[in-house]
């Protein structure tokens, strides 16, 4: 029986621990780990909750990140609730066991520290990460603090487990700003998280020898096209229960979640669309320039990356007039990702924003405030000319000539 | 007991591989778990191959074996039965009742050969063939025992 640990009302916790802490209080049966800056933390934590007594479970400690997503997918294919944490480099060598684990329908929690990837070699926070995950097939959500670093994790054993979904789920918190700031954190009590969180029910477990099952087969073009679909349906349809696991978490916790998170949106002509840390900057920045400048500024964040919310995001951009799309992500020959598909949803709507694409904060580059309330300036120049007066896609925050591409068509 | 008594209600190899009845996506199993037996398997150790139940995407029920280019034919009247062929087969294609050994499961052997490398028997009581080639040739062109050298 594992220890009781005793919290106070509000803690002193940076992201990582805040991660910890939910891990520990979800009982989590195996963590296979391997440990990379600034996600070491979580699992180094957890190895002390499980030494000294606060965890029934066992940490495994394995050779590399493409070990420990396997160790993950054996210890949850066998009948266990299975967490982990990596960052970065880690991540990119988990990759290919990231396509077996959601593929196998396997609720693993994933907690994903982000940070830049190498080269050139990087310890700082950006996206990169977190973009290269996103085909992955896995539920992604996004923690902004340290207290939703705690708040997603436990939502996301209730998520993944979710019996009409059974899929893995990654807590992605930016890395440093969120992973190692102490912030005050109301976490629940053992008894009250791990009564939101539920006792793990396996399915199709391999230590259930009554049933023999295979992991892992092999399909070729007879069968994979409609396991794929079949997959991306889960995916798709965990919106509603993403939705109904949060409001359940509202009601232990007097916190409320959405798939996309909304501030000072009802009247705004000008959004920024960001993730991570960049969203409470930009909320500050919006409300300064309500204050100062008269400038109806709002922020829009998707909480939820996967399954992208096309619907809710569509809905909490249709009113305003120009979006700036902030990716923090070497977009790679591309429009920002963030860009790209906030653009497609709000393509479907008849009132067309003008969007444009700010790529921002690469390797841990700060952002400053100056620099998202020039943003908002931007987008309200648009709003003002009705058309987009900028380059569509900018780097802001860059060293030299001012690095931007491609133009509105205007005839 | 003949081979005939063991694979006379042995469902080995009675289908080709991708004859499964094919089902949309909604129908397909989840998270591509496939199940091995149709029915509680808990003491299907203490089963023979024939006596159980497997399910239609066990490879078992399959043939697999498509791919084989030269196969093992195999020589009754050599044979002393001392299971080597079927302790090192990988792929449990060598069939075997009561340590006596009845043939070669052609519907899952690869072909490998290791039956005929650890086979102790002079000559050999297993020997690779043309995938073609006819086994009644194959025996009746059977090499003769080897004399040991002279040291």
């Amino acid at each position: 029986m594992a220890l009781k640990y005793d919290l106070q009302e509000v803690e002193v916790w940076d992201g990582n621990y805040a991660a910890s802490h939910a891990l520990r209080q979800a009982q989590v049966d195996v963590v296979a780990a391997y440990p990379i800056t600034p996600s070491t933390p979580v699992v180094e934590n957890y190895g002390q909750f499980v030494a000294d007594g606060y965890v029934d479970g066992e940490f495994v400690m394995v050779e590399s990140e493409h070990a420990a997503m396997s160790g993950c997918v054996g210890a949850a294919a066998a009948g266990g609730r299975v967490a982990t944490a990596t960052s970065s480099q880690g991540f990119a060598l988990m990759v290919e066991v990231l396509y077996q684990a959601s593929g196998m329908r396997l609720p693993i929690v994933l907690n994903l520290v982000n940070r830049a990837l190498a080269s050139p070699l990087n310890v700082r926070g950006d996206h990169s990460d977190m973009y290269l995950g996103r085909d992955a097939g896995w539920i992604m959500l996004d923690a902004f603090n340290a207290q939703e670093a705690y708040d997603m994790n436990l939502c996301a054993f209730r998520v993944g487990e979710h019996m009409d979904i059974r899929l893995p789920v990654m807590v992605n918190q930016d890395g440093f700003i969120t992973s190692h700031t102490a912030q005050n954190v109301r976490p629940l009590s053992d008894e009250d998280a791990y009564k939101f969180v539920g006792e793990y029910v396996p399915v199709e477990e391999m230590l259930d020898f009554s049933r023999p099952v295979t992991y892992g087969a092999q399909t070729e073009e007879d069968w994979h096209f409609e396991h794929k679909a079949r997959q991306h349906k889960a995916l798709i349809d965990a919106r509603p229960v993403i939705e109904n696991v949060f409001a359940e978490f509202e009601k232990v916790s007097g916190r409320k979640y959405n798939r996309v998170e909304s501030y000072l949106t009802n009247d705004a002509e000008v959004i920024i669309v960001a993730l991570g840390t960049t969203v409470e900057s930009a909320r500050v920045a919006a409300q300064y320039l309500r204050d100062n400048e008269g400038i109806k500024a709002g922020v829009v964040a998707p909480r939820v990356i996967r399954p992208f919310p096309f619907d809710a995001i569509r809905t909490a951009l249709e009113n305003c007039k120009a979006i700036g799309a902030m990716d923090r992500s070497a977009p790679g020959g591309a429009l920002g990702m963030l860009f790209n598909e906030v653009s497609a949803a709000v393509y479907t709507i008849s009132s067309r924003p003008l969007v444009t694409n700010y790529i921002y904060g690469l390797g841990g580059r700060d952002l400053t405030m100056e620099q998202i309330k020039d943003i908002f300036r931007d987008l309200k120049k648009n709003v003002d000319a009705g058309y987009i007066t900028t380059k569509i896609q900018q780097f802001i925050g860059l060293r030299g000539p001012k690095l931007e591409f491609f133009e509105t068509r205007r005839s | 007991m003949s081979i005939g008594n063991v694979l006379g209600n042995d469902k080995r190899g009675r289908i080709e591989l991708g004859a499964e009845k094919k089902v949309g996506w909604d129908e397909v199993t989840h998270g591509v778990v496939l199940h091995s037996f149709e029915d509680d398997a808990t003491d299907v150790s203490s089963r023979k191959a024939e006596d159980r139940n497997y399910a239609q995407f066990s490879s078992y029920v399959a043939t697999v074996a498509s791919w084989r280019v030269i196969k093992p034919v195999y020589n009754r009247d050599i044979c002393i039965d001392c299971q080597n062929c079927w302790i090192y087969c990988p792929d449990t294609s060598i069939i075997s009742r009561d340590k006596q050994m009845l043939g070669i499961d052609y519907d899952h052997c690869k072909g490998c050969g290791v039956c005929v490398e650890v086979c102790p028997t002079n000559p050999k009581s297993l020997l690779m063939f043309a995938e073609a080639h006819n086994p009644e040739d194959a025996l009746a062109s059977w090499p003769e025992k080897k004399k040991k050298e002279e040291k």
